[in-house]
C-alpha cells in the first residue's frame, strides 16, 4: 500500500498553542515525508485549525517549531510558509471569477513591473495537468466552472508555485462522489511524484480510501496514528472521541399520513443560490427523507421554503393539508414545524445572546416565556438549565453567550430548542457538519426517536453516509430539480452518485 | 521586532474598568498638550473646569441644563445603534420635534399645564419619530443608505425651520428677530429650582434612560431589538419580524430626539428658532459611544460631555484659553475610548527581535 517514502520534507515539533486558558495545540509532533498523504481527522475543537493556521503563519506558537525539508521557519510569516513551499486549498476557494484559469493560477506569482511571459506559464500549467490528471479548460473564466473544476484549478495554483507540501481543507465537501473519487486518484498520483499531502476531513470513508496514514487529534493532542492498511472505521471514531461509539439502530419505518406535501413548487430568486424548478414530493408523519444532492443544487430553496423563509414562486406547498401562503417562520414554529438551520452558527444563534435567550428565541413571545410584553426570565433560565442537562450541551450555565458554545453544542442547544416542542415536522439541514463522532451519534439518535415519535423529518446532507444512517428513502436534487429515488434500501452510494450527477433516474434505477 | 495582535476572547470587568480609566488618564493628558502650548499649566485649567461645571448651585444646574438633551440625543443614539440602525438625524429630529411642541402648544390648544405638558411632548415625540421612520421604511423598500439619508435630512429640517420662523410662524412681537411664536406658559417646563434654569427635561431624560434600560432588559420589544441589532440573519431565522422591529426601533429613536427638541423649547427658550440646537444631535451620537450604549451609562456620558462645555466657557473667561478645548476634551475623550474598546478586543504581542522560536 504504502509506497517508497521518501525524507521527512514536514515536521512540527512539540507545538503548543494557548488562548488564555483554552491549550488549543498541546505539544503536537507531526511528521509528514514526501509522497505521503496524512488524513489529520479530529472533531471540531480538536485543534486541526489552529495547526494549520500556525503552519501557515497567521498565529504564533507560544512553544516549538515547524520545520520544512529541516530547515525551521520564522514563526508568523505566512510568506516564509509559501517561499518554503507549503499550499493550501481551503474550503472556500479563493479565486477570482472574472479571470481565466491560467489567469488565476499566475496571479501573484509574477513582478508587478516585469513583462510576464504567458507563454512559459501555459507551457508549464500544461505540463502539470499533463502530470497530475487535473483536467480543466484553463482559458475559461473560473465563472464559467463548475465546483469540482474550480477546486481543481486551485490545486493548481499552488502546484504551479511548486508546492512540496499540499494541504487540502475538507476538500470533498462540494464535491459529487465520482468527483470525490477522481480527486482521490489524482492525489495518490501526485504523491506518487513525491508531492506530501495534508488532507483534513470528518468523512472516515474517504480518509480510508485515500490515504497513507492517519493521525487523529483530540482536543489539542495527538490521539493516536495509524498506517491507513491497518486501520478500521470503529477504531479511527474510538480515537476521535476516546470512548466507544455506539452505532444508531433504526427499525424499519411506519409511514403515515402526509404532512408536507410539495406540488409543482418552483422557486426562482431571493433567499436561495441555486433555484427549484417543479418539485413535488411528499413527507409523511413517521419516516425520514433524505435529499442528496452537491452543494447548491436547490437544496437551500427546499429548506427555506420549509424554514418559512420564503413562499413558492409557483405550485404550492402544503402542510397538513393545507396551502401555506405566506412566509412567516414563527406561524410555522407554532405549527409545529422545528428548523435546524444550515449554517448554525450564523442562522441558528444570536451569539451574543445567552443560551437562555437562544433556547426562547422562537417563542419569546409565547405564554411561556412572556406576559403583558414583558420576559418571564425566571421561565427562560428554567427551560435553559433543564434543556442543558436533557440535551449535554456543555456551557458554563444559562447565562453563557452562545457564541463561547462550539460547533456541537451549538447544535444541541438548537436540537434542545426546536424537539422540546414535540414537533410533528422536522427540517434537519446538514444536522452534523463539523460534529464529532459522539455528537453525530447523539443527534441521529435524537432524529430517529422523534420519527419514531410519529414526525416527518426531512434530512438534508451532503455526506451520504449520514443519509444512508438515516433515511428510509431518498429523493435526489440535481439543478434544481428533484428525483425521487425510493426506499433506501434499494439504493447504494454509486446509484445515488450517477443521480446527483444528473443521470436520470431512468437510466440509473433499473 | 514585531508587534501582532490577537482576539481576545472575553473581556473581564476589572480589565473594563481598567481600560476606561487609562482612556480618562490618556485623554486628560492629550489635552494638556494644547494648554502648555499656550501657556499656561494644565492643572489649572482643568481645576477651572472643573469648578465651571460643579463649583455652586448655578454652575451644577446649568451643567445638568446643558445635560438635559444630551441625555434625550444620547438615548436616541443608543436605541437606534443597539439595532444597528444608523440614525445620523437626530438633529433634524430634535428641530421637528420643536416645531411639533410649538405648532400645538402656541394656542391651537387651551389646556391646563398637567395637560398640556404630556400633549406637546407626545407631539414632539411622534414627529420625531416619523421623521426616522421615514429613513427606515425608505431603507427596507428600496435599500436606501439610512446614513445618508438621515444626515441629509438634518439641513433641510433647519433650513425648513428657518423659513418658517421668518415667515408663517414669525412672531409679530420679536422686533424682527427670527423667532417663532411663543408656547403658552401652561405648555413652559417647570424649573427644578428657585432662581435655576435646570427644568422638567431633564426629568423626562432621566426617566427615559429607565424606561429604555427596562424596556431592553426585560420586554419582549428589547429581547426582539436585541436580537435584530446583534444578528439580523438568526433573529429573521427564529422568526423575529425584523421589519416591525426596525421600525419601532425608528419610532422611538427619531421620538427621543424629538422630545429633546419639546424639552428645548419649552424647558430653556420657550419659541422655536434655528439656533435652538448647537448640534446636540450629533453630540447625542458622541454620548452614546461614550457610554457603550448602555442607557443608563447615557445619563452619566451626556453629564461628562455637558460639564465639560459648561466648565470650559468658565475656564474660558478665566484663562484667555479659548472653550474650543472643550470640543478638543470630548473628542479625544472619544477617540481614547474608542482605542481602549479595541485593546478590550484584542491582545497586543510583543516579540523582540533575534528569538524566532522557542526551541530555536
Amino acid at each position: 500500500m504504502v509506497d517508497q517514502l521518501g525524507d521527512v520534507v514536514l515536521s512540527l515539533e512539540g507545538i503548543t498553542k494557548r488562548f488564555g486558558t483554552l491549550v488549543a495545540n498541546d505539544g503536537l509532533d507531526l511528521n509528514l515525508r514526501r509522497g505521503e498523504i496524512l488524513a489529520l481527522l479530529g472533531e471540531n475543537g480538536a485543534g486541526k485549525t489552529t495547526l494549520m493556521n500556525i503552519l501557515f503563519g497567521h498565529y504564533v506558537q507560544d512553544e516549538g517549531v515547524v520545520r520544512v525539508a529541516g530547515a525551521a521557519l520564522p514563526p508568523g510569516s505566512p510568506g516564509a510558509a509559501l517561499a518554503a513551499g507549503v499550499g493550501m486549498v481551503h474550503q472556500h476557494f479563493a479565486l477570482a471569477e472574472n479571470l481565466s484559469g491560467l489567469d488565476n493560477i499566475r496571479l501573484g506569482t509574477e513582478a508587478l513591473l516585469r513583462p510576464s511571459s504567458g507563454r512559459a506559464a501555459r507551457s508549464k500549467v500544461q505540463q502539470i495537468i499533463t502530470d497530475s490528471g487535473l483536467d480543466v479548460d484553463i482559458d475559461r473564466k473560473v465563472a464559467a466552472l463548475s465546483v469540482g473544476e474550480k477546486q481543481r484549478v486551485e490545486i493548481l495554483k499552488a502546484l504551479y508555485r511548486d508546492v512540496r507540501v499540499l494541504i487540502l481543507d475538507e476538500p470533498t465537501a462540494v464535491l459529487t462522489p465520482q468527483e470525490s473519487d477522481g480527486l482521490f486518484l489524482v492525489l495518490r498520483r501526485l504523491a506518487s511524484r513525491g508531492l506530501a499531502v495534508i488532507f483534513i476531513s470528518h468523512k472516515l470513508g474517504e480518509v480510508l480510501a485515500v490515504s497513507h496514514r492517519i493521525a487523529v487529534l483530540r482536543g489539542g493532542k495527538k490521539a493516536g496514528e495509524l498506517v491507513t492498511a491497518n486501520a478500521d472505521r470503529r477504531a479511527i471514531a474510538d480515537l476521535m472521541v476516546g470512548k466507544a461509539v455506539a452505532e444508531v439502530k433504526r427499525s424499519a419505518p411506519v409511514p403515515g399520513e402526509a404532512l408536507v406535501e410539495f406540488r409543482g413548487v418552483s422557486l426562482r430568486r431571493g433567499v436561495a443560490r441555486a433555484p427549484l424548478s417543479d418539485a413535488n414530493f411528499v413527507l409523511r408523519a413517521g419516516e425520514i427523507v433524505g435529499v442528496a444532492g452537491v452543494s447548491g443544487n436547490g437544496q437551500a430553496a427546499i429548506a427555506a421554503l420549509l424554514s418559512g423563509l420564503a413562499v413558492p414562486d409557483s405550485g404550492e406547498m402544503w402542510l397538513y393539508g393545507r396551502a401555506v401562503t405566506s412566509a412567516d417562520p414563527r406561524a410555522l414554529v407554532a405549527a409545529g414545524v422545528a428548523r435546524m438551520p444550515e449554517d448554525r452558527q450564523h442562522d441558528g444563534v444570536v451569539g451574543t445572546m445567552s443560551v437562555a435567550d437562544n433556547i426562547a428565541i422562537e417563542d419569546v413571545r409565547g405564554k411561556d416565556f412572556a406576559r403583558m410584553g414583558l420576559l418571564n426570565q425566571r421561565a427562560m433560565r428554567a427551560r435553559a438549565t433543564a434543556a442543558i442537562a436533557a440535551y449535554d450541551i456543555r456551557c458554563p450555565g444559562p447565562d453563557a453567550e452562545a457564541r463561547l458554545l462550539s460547533g456541537g453544542n451549538v447544535q444541541k442547544l438548537i436540537l434542545a430548542r426546536v424537539l422540546e416542542r414535540s414537533p410533528r415536522v422536522i427540517l434537519a439541514n446538514q444536522p452534523t457538519r463539523g460534529l464529532d463522532v459522539g455528537a453525530q451519534a447523539e443527534v441521529h439518535r435524537r432524529i430517529i426517536a422523534a420519527r419514531d415519535g410519529g414526525a416527518a423529518v426531512m434530512v438534508i446532507s451532503e455526506d451520504l453516509d449520514e443519509l444512508f444512517a438515516l433515511a428510509d428513502r431518498f429523493i435526489v436534487v440535481h439543478a434544481g430539480e428533484i428525483t425521487d429515488a425510493g426506499p433506501s434500501e434499494r439504493l447504494d452510494r454509486g446509484t445515488v452518485g450517477l443521480l446527483m450527477a444528473g443521470q436520470t433516474s431512468a437510466a440509473v434505477l433499473v | 521586532m514585531s508587534f501582532r495582535l490577537e482576539p481576545r476572547a472575553d473581556a473581564s470587568v476589572g480589565l473594563k474598568i481598567t481600560v476606561s480609566l487609562l482612556a480618562a488618564v490618556a485623554a486628560l493628558l492629550l489635552v494638556a498638550v494644547p494648554v502648555l502650548a499656550a501657556g499656561r499649566s494644565p492643572l489649572d485649567a482643568y481645576a477651572l473646569i472643573l469648578q465651571g461645571a460643579f463649583g455652586s448651585m448655578f454652575a451644577f444646574s446649568e451643567t445638568l441644563n446643558r445635560a438635559t438633551p444630551l441625555v434625550l440625543t444620547g438615548l436616541a443614539a443608543v436605541v437606534a445603534f443597539r439595532a444597528k440602525l444608523w440614525n445620523i438625524g437626530a438633529e433634524g429630529q430634535l428641530y421637528i420635534g420643536a416645531l411639533a411642541a410649538v405648532l400645538v402648544g402656541s394656542g391651537m390648544l387651551q389646556l391646563p399645564p398637567g395637560l398640556m405638558i404630556p400633549t406637546i411632548m407626545i407631539a414632539g415625540f411622534v414627529a420625531g419619530g416619523l421623521m426616522m421612520v421615514v429613513p427606515a421604511l425608505l431603507k427596507q423598500r428600496f435599500g436606501a443608505d439610512e446614513v445618508v439619508i438621515t444626515l441629509l435630512l438634518n439641513f433641510v429640517v433647519i433650513l425648513f425651520v428657518q423659513m418658517l420662523v421668518e415667515g408663517p410662524l414669525k412672531d409679530p412681537a420679536s422686533m424682527g428677530w427670527p423667532q417663532s411664536v411663543p408656547l403658552l406658559d401652561a405648555a413652559d417646563f417647570p424649573k427644578l429650582l428657585p432662581r435655576m434654569r435646570v427644568h422638567l427635561g431633564l426629568i423626562v431624560g432621566v426617566a427615559a434612560a429607565i424606561i429604555l434600560w427596562v424596556v431592553v432588559r426585560k420586554t419582549v420589544l428589547g429581547f426582539e431589538i436585541r436580537a435584530v441589532g446583534e444578528s439580523r440573519a438568526a433573529a429573521r431565522f427564529a422568526g423575529i419580524p425584523v421589519n416591525a422591529t426596525m421600525l419601532k426601533v425608528a419610532l422611538i429613536s427619531g421620538g427621543l430626539a424629538g422630545l429633546a427638541g419639546v424639552s428645548e423649547v419649552a424647558g430653556v427658550k420657550g419659541y422655536l428658532s434655528a439656533d435652538l440646537s448647537p448640534g446636540f444631535g450629533y453630540s447625542g451620537i458622541v454620548v452614546a459611544m461614550l457610554a457603550g450604549l448602555s442607557p443608563i451609562g447615557t445619563v452619566l456620558a451626556a453629564l461628562f460631555v455637558a460639564a465639560v462645555f459648561v466648565g470650559a466657557d468658565s475656564m474660558s473667561r478665566a484663562t484667555g484659553i479659548s472653550s474650543y478645548l472643550a470640543d478638543l476634551v470630548v473628542a479625544l475623550s472619544l477617540l481614547s475610548v474608542l482605542v481602549g474598546g479595541f485593546f478590550l478586543r484584542f491582545r497586543v504581542r510583543y516579540e523582540p527581535a533575534g528569538k524566532p522560536a522557542a526551541g530555536e
